[in-house]
């Protein structure tokens, strides 16, 4: 197959993600010793994700359902780099901001002020970059008059306001979304689906997770099926969206 | 090689990360404390008056200038002793994070044993005032110090590195490590002189005390005003740099798990 690996923003090529089962963690040293001695310290693996491929060309928008448990956000954080598979590849072309949980970097006892310095190196955006920013995320966010107040004392929807205006403020090649939008009011769901929609327009590819499938239909134009980790179905937004209504018997 | 090559590159990416999370720590120590950062210089005074009121008086050792043997031991063994347990729990600390996004995770034990080298670097203030209240006389070696400093920090860094991926996979290394941190404060010359000790023990903490090349290079200098043992230096530096070498190699081979235990 020769393609240019240029056109796609992501490339998934038979991944497979392997666990060891949570019940059989071990994080003593008295366990291992234990089980070593017993010699059943073997770990029972659990494959999140088997043979997963798919290809994302720039620009495009892939939403990913499935059922709770079917690997859907072991997908993603894959793709983010923060799992590496057991088998197989990733590739990704281009800057990537995930938004998997909004304000994964906040401090509660620091500032606002100063999470959004953090959170931004976080993201990997230095301090002069940040500061040029400011006011633009501050006003996206509305909470200038919160601006030094620790965050813990900020509800659930102002952090996860101030975490979207700070992961949207660059413009990244490449967008993913993890059910981020289910905090915050509608005015404020409706202000991230408008920004989302202008990244778009820009040429951001996007990467989306929603258990709402009204919600997938409208952002994204392709759409990937994962069932317990298998691949199910791939293509056409409407066409999978519709097969997996279906089968959840709708 | 190649790999190498890319890591620095990401440090470089993500260096802002690292300064904003030591800047961190170091602005959240002293936060709603009214004295603040001046409790970095208090502190170990405090803590080496109370040690010279109970050692001079319980013990009589010819030690000269007691205050100021005392405080340099303290001062090394309590940076390595901290910055070692915070680093232990960065990475278990920050599973928050580690499991939404993708940051180098060195960065966070490393940050912490910076954001403990800066606080002893305050609490040099201290160190300073000792010295002029003992009339310590200042010379051309102390420009030295510095070197040893970061042979600690060196030392300790790679210390942390390996404590920090081991927390992950064994919670309980943190009482072994607790207990491991009590005997190395008795088996440290902080508070008596390495002379009291039997023949065996002295010539077992001269040989694999790390902390005690490093505090005697340090009393050489300021105490003896000579310049420390070239083998006591060779020795520090040989050891911080095993150190270091050994714990990122530990670290960067056990990374990749650390997503499935935290």
């Amino acid at each position: 197959m020769v393609e240019n690996i240029q056109e796609y923003a992501v490339v998934v090529d038979h991944a497979t993600v392997r666990f060891n089962m949570a019940s059989e963690r071990i994080d003593n040293l008295k366990e291992y010793f234990v089980k070593f001695v017993k010699r059943e310290l073997m770990f029972k693996e659990f494959l999140a994700l088997k043979e997963i491929s798919f290809k994302v060309k720039k620009g495009e928008s892939w939403g990913i359902i499935g059922t709770n448990g079917s690997g859907k956000s072991t997908l993603l954080k894959l793709i983010c780099g923060i799992l590496k598979p057991y088998k197989g590849t990733v590739v990704m072309n281009g800057t990537v901001a995930p938004l998997i949980e909004l304000g994964a970097g906040f401090d509660g006892d620091l500032t606002a002020r100063e999470n959004i310095f953090l959170n931004g190196a976080v993201l990997g955006y230095d301090k002069r970059f940040m500061s040029n920013h400011f006011d633009e995320i501050v006003d996206f966010a509305e909470l200038r008059g919160f601006l030094d107040m620790p965050i813990k004392n900020y509800s659930s929807g102002m952090a996860a306001r101030l975490g979207f205006a700070i992961a949207t403020v660059v413009r990244p090649d490449i967008l993913i979304c993890d059910e981020v939008l289910a905090v915050g009011d509608y005015a404020f769901q409706q202000k991230c689906e408008r920004r989302m929609s202008d990244m778009r327009k820009r040429g951001t590819t996007l990467l989306y997770v929603s258990h709402s499938i009204e919600s997938v239909k409208e952002v994204c134009d392709h759409a990937l099926w994962i069932d317990k980790g298998n691949e199910r179905m791939q293509g056409e937004v409407d066409l999978v969206c519709n097969a997996y209504m279906k089968e959840m018997g709708h | 090689m190649k790999t190498t090559i890319k890591r620095l590159q990401t440090f470089a990416h993500y260096k802002p990360l690292f300064m904003q999370l030591v800047a961190k720590d170091i602005k959240l120590k002293y936060r709603r404390s009214f004295l603040g950062y001046i409790w970095s210089i208090l502190n170990p005074l405090m803590i080496m008056g109370i040690m010279v009121i109970v050692f001079s008086s319980m013990f009589r050792w010819d030690i000269v200038n007691y205050p100021v043997y005392l405080i340099i031991g303290q001062t090394i063994f309590s940076f390595v002793s901290e910055s070692t347990n915070q680093a232990m729990w960065s990475i278990t600390g920050n599973a928050a994070l580690l499991k939404k996004t993708y940051v180098p995770k060195y960065i966070f034990p490393l940050s912490k044993i910076t954001s403990s080298f800066v606080n002893t670097l305050f609490a040099l203030g201290a160190m300073l005032i000792v010295f002029i209240a003992c009339k310590v006389k200042f010379n051309i070696y102390m420009l030295f110090l510095p070197v040893i400093l970061l042979e600690v920090y060196v030392f300790c860094s790679g210390l942390g590195l390996l404590l920090a991926q081991g927390t992950v996979f064994f919670r309980d290394i943190q009482y072994i490590y607790g207990a491991f941190i009590t005997a190395w404060t008795y088996l440290t010359p902080i508070f008596y002189p390495i002379q009291q000790l039997p023949f065996e023990l002295m010539w077992m903490i001269k040989h694999f005390n790390p902390l005690y090349s490093y505090i005697t290079q340090f009393r050489t200098i300021v105490l003896d005003g000579a310049f420390p043992d070239m083998r006591l230096i060779v020795y520090g530096v040989v050891v911080a740099g095993l150190s270091l070498a050994i714990g990122l190699f530990v670290f960067l081979k056990k990374q990749d798990k650390f997503i499935l235990y935290i």
